[in-house]
């Protein structure tokens, strides 16, 4: 098994080395960087700033994925999570407002699960309300306007620094490590995996499959409530009509760039995060190339194609069997 | 139908008769489209402002970016016999037939905001709209005038791509910068209206610009694209409204506390006062009978630091941004 874990990775890592490279190439200045303010500054690093919400969003999404699931509110919840921060940052201390907002994606999360595991309606058409719902409960809580607040505390999570990097990046590294240390460094990953790859089998062998089912929903709120608070963080502001907008998509994409399967059964934390980084690193690269922005995402969709192409067992199916073919040739 | 349009005129006579008796008060049917924006919420408030200004009595019907509740809206203050109905159209098509039935029933209907089908023309009295593409060339010209003979490496932040506003902002930045051979837009990118991207965006070319050294100025089709912007400048050491010169488009409040602090340099104001000018040629039309011109421009103003942006500020900021 962990002998095997380089040769998964291989994908995402080539892929992501690529991109690197040719963002190197539209841009000679993409590897520069210096402290600005105490802070590392340069496309690198804007590279992981910037990927920070998508990874987080991936960190709960790919073990909603690995359970067979989805969760397609997640967009949904950053904006609700931001709103609940904003309203509150001026009047109230940090832990309050983080408590707060993550208490409110953790209920977000909550809901989902109980329409998944208890009412067992399909993940797809179960977060599917919330995704509708949650942006009008975010206008609501804004009362449709941009909600500004100027709370230094708050205002460091997005954009001041630890150690020299940003403030979200050091925060979307410790999540990985926690998310990392209680799925891997017990069973309960195990246990996850199980319940995707057959649910039925899993219950009869003793795995609580609703608790696991109700518990990664859960997760996936908290997940995305800290990624709204981080984008609301970074513009001092929130902006219920457009953070987390369509990021539910960037998520699924960053996990099944990762080569998590959507049918669940595995999954890879890491992996996923590294799809996030890949998505992240094409994005930056289109901005700094100068290219006329009507290319944007047909830049995008044919890098993503060509990364799930790289994955395709089909493909390397069909590569071994060109060779053998061009072999046989005298 | 003829029947129909018979009930509606008679019911329309009776009430202008019950109208006139009681003086010359008009009652204004407004259809608004909802409220998706902070300036539609502006406008929403102005137009009441504007309305008890002139003593109309003033109704407004919210359709929730819905059509259908936009015609419902129009039959309503056709049944109730109004003098003249407002439309701010959510979307340019489908509007002929509940505009025939309003111009059946002899009530004007006057256009805010946004215009409707060719196809429709005649079935209107005027439309009061801000020209986009004008904005953009207040924004180049002022810009122009500003940096004066001296070289200037322009970057633009896009709004969404394809939006018709974003289309002609750029038109009418480009007509105005390309009078002047030492302006150059040199990076333009999309920011899709909002903060978020602004910033994302702006970081990008602050980064491939030589760490922002070779920027002069930043046009943005919005203010809220500016926000972010004048954020991601400050965050790479520089300072925007000095080193960087600023001007975007909207006029929302906050763009005039970044004026006040000095953070930005100009804003053209797309005015959410579509009402007051529409009031005052309904009125001119309903008593002197003058036909109103077909379009009536509002004016596109153009804000800077010497215009007191911190008053500016304290007026807007309550109008629902």
């Amino acid at each position: 098994m962990t002998l095997r874990l380089p040769r998964r990775g291989l994908a995402q890592a080539l892929a992501l080395i690529v991109i690197l490279m040719v963002d190197r190439v539209v841009s000679p200045q993409f590897f520069n960087l210096h402290l600005q303010d105490g802070r590392l500054f340069g496309s690198v690093i804007d590279v992981l700033n910037r990927g920070t919400p998508v990874a987080l969003l991936s960190l709960g999404m790919v073990l909603v994925i690995a359970t067979g699931g989805i969760d397609l509110s997640v967009g949904a919840v950053m904006a609700i999570a931001g709103a609940t921060a904003a309203s509150l940052a001026d009047a109230h201390s940090l832990p309050v407002v983080l408590l707060a907002a993550l208490g409110v994606g953790l209920l977000c999360g909550l809901w989902n699960g109980i329409l998944v595991a208890v009412l067992r309606i399909q993940p797809i058409v179960a977060t599917l309300i919330l995704m509708v719902a949650g942006r009008g409960i975010a206008q609501l809580i804004t009362e449709g306007r941009i909600v500004t607040f100027t709370s230094p505390d708050l205002v460091w999570l997005g954009n001041g620094a630890v150690l020299g990097l940003p403030t979200p990046v050091a925060i979307a590294i410790g999540m990985l490590l926690l998310t990392a240390a209680v799925v891997r460094g017990s069973a309960l990953g195990l246990l996850i995996e199980a319940t995707g790859g057959n649910a039925r089998a899993s219950e009869l062998s003793g795995v609580g499959t609703r608790t696991m089912i109700l518990a990664v929903y859960v997760w996936c709120g908290i997940c995305a409530a800290l990624a709204g608070v981080i984008a609301a963080a970074d513009i001092m502001g929130a902006d219920a009509n457009n953070a987390g907008l369509w990021l539910e998509l960037d998520a699924i994409l960053a996990v099944v760039i990762g080569g998590t399967s959507l049918f669940g059964g595995r999954f890879s934390l890491v992996l996923a995060v590294a799809g996030a980084l890949i998505i992240q690193a094409m994005n930056t690269g289109i901005l700094l190339s100068g290219y006329p922005p009507e290319l944007n995402l047909l830049v995008k969709a044919v890098v993503v194609l060509a990364v799930l192409l790289v994955q395709s067992p089909r493909l390397s199916d069909l590569s071994g069997i060109m060779a053998r073919w061009r072999s046989k040739k005298p | 139908m003829t029947f129909k349009a018979l009930l509606a005129a008679s019911a329309t006579a009776a009430l202008m008769l019950a109208h006139s008796a009681s003086a010359a008060q008009l009652t204004i049917g407004f259809s608004q489209i909802g409220s998706e924006s902070g300036w539609r919420a502006a406008e929403t408030s102005v137009s009441k402002q504007e309305a008890a200004k002139r003593s109309v009595n003033f109704k407004i019907a919210d359709a929730q970016q819905k059509q259908e509740n936009q015609i419902k809206a129009i039959r309503s203050f056709i049944a109730q016999g109004v003098d003249a109905i407002f439309l701010a159209p959510v979307v340019a098509s489908g509007w002929d037939a509940v505009l025939k039935e309003a111009k059946e029933a002899k009530i004007p209907v006057v256009l805010l905001d946004r215009d409707i089908d060719p196809s429709g023309k005649d079935l209107y009295l005027t439309a009061v709209t801000s020209d986009s593409v004008h904005e953009g060339e207040v924004a180049g010209d002022w810009l122009a005038k500003t940096v004066g003979d001296k070289a200037c490496n322009i970057v633009e932040l896009q709004g969404t791509v394809g939006a018709s506003v974003a289309t002609n902002r750029k038109k009418g930045f480009d007509t105005a910068v390309a009078k002047h051979p030492n302006l150059k837009v040199v990076r333009s990118q999309t920011g899709d209206f909002t903060r978020a991207k602004g910033k994302e965006v702006m970081e990008s070319f602050i980064k491939a610009e030589n760490g922002g050294k070779s920027i002069c100025a930043v046009y943005a089709h919005n203010d809220d694209m500016m926000v972010g912007a004048i954020q991601a400048m400050k965050e790479a050491g520089l300072k925007p409204g000095k080193d960087i010169l600023t001007v975007s488009i909207d006029a929302v409040p906050d763009i005039f506390k970044a004026i006040a602090a000095g953070e930005a340099n100009a804003t053209v104001e797309l005015t959410p006062n579509m009402a007051g000018p529409a009031l005052d040629a309904v009125i001119a039309y309903k008593e002197k009978g003058t036909t109103p011109p077909k379009w009536i421009q509002t004016e596109s103003k153009l804000y800077t630091a010497a215009d007191d942006p911190q008053k500016v500020y304290d007026s807007k900021k309550g109008l629902g941004y």
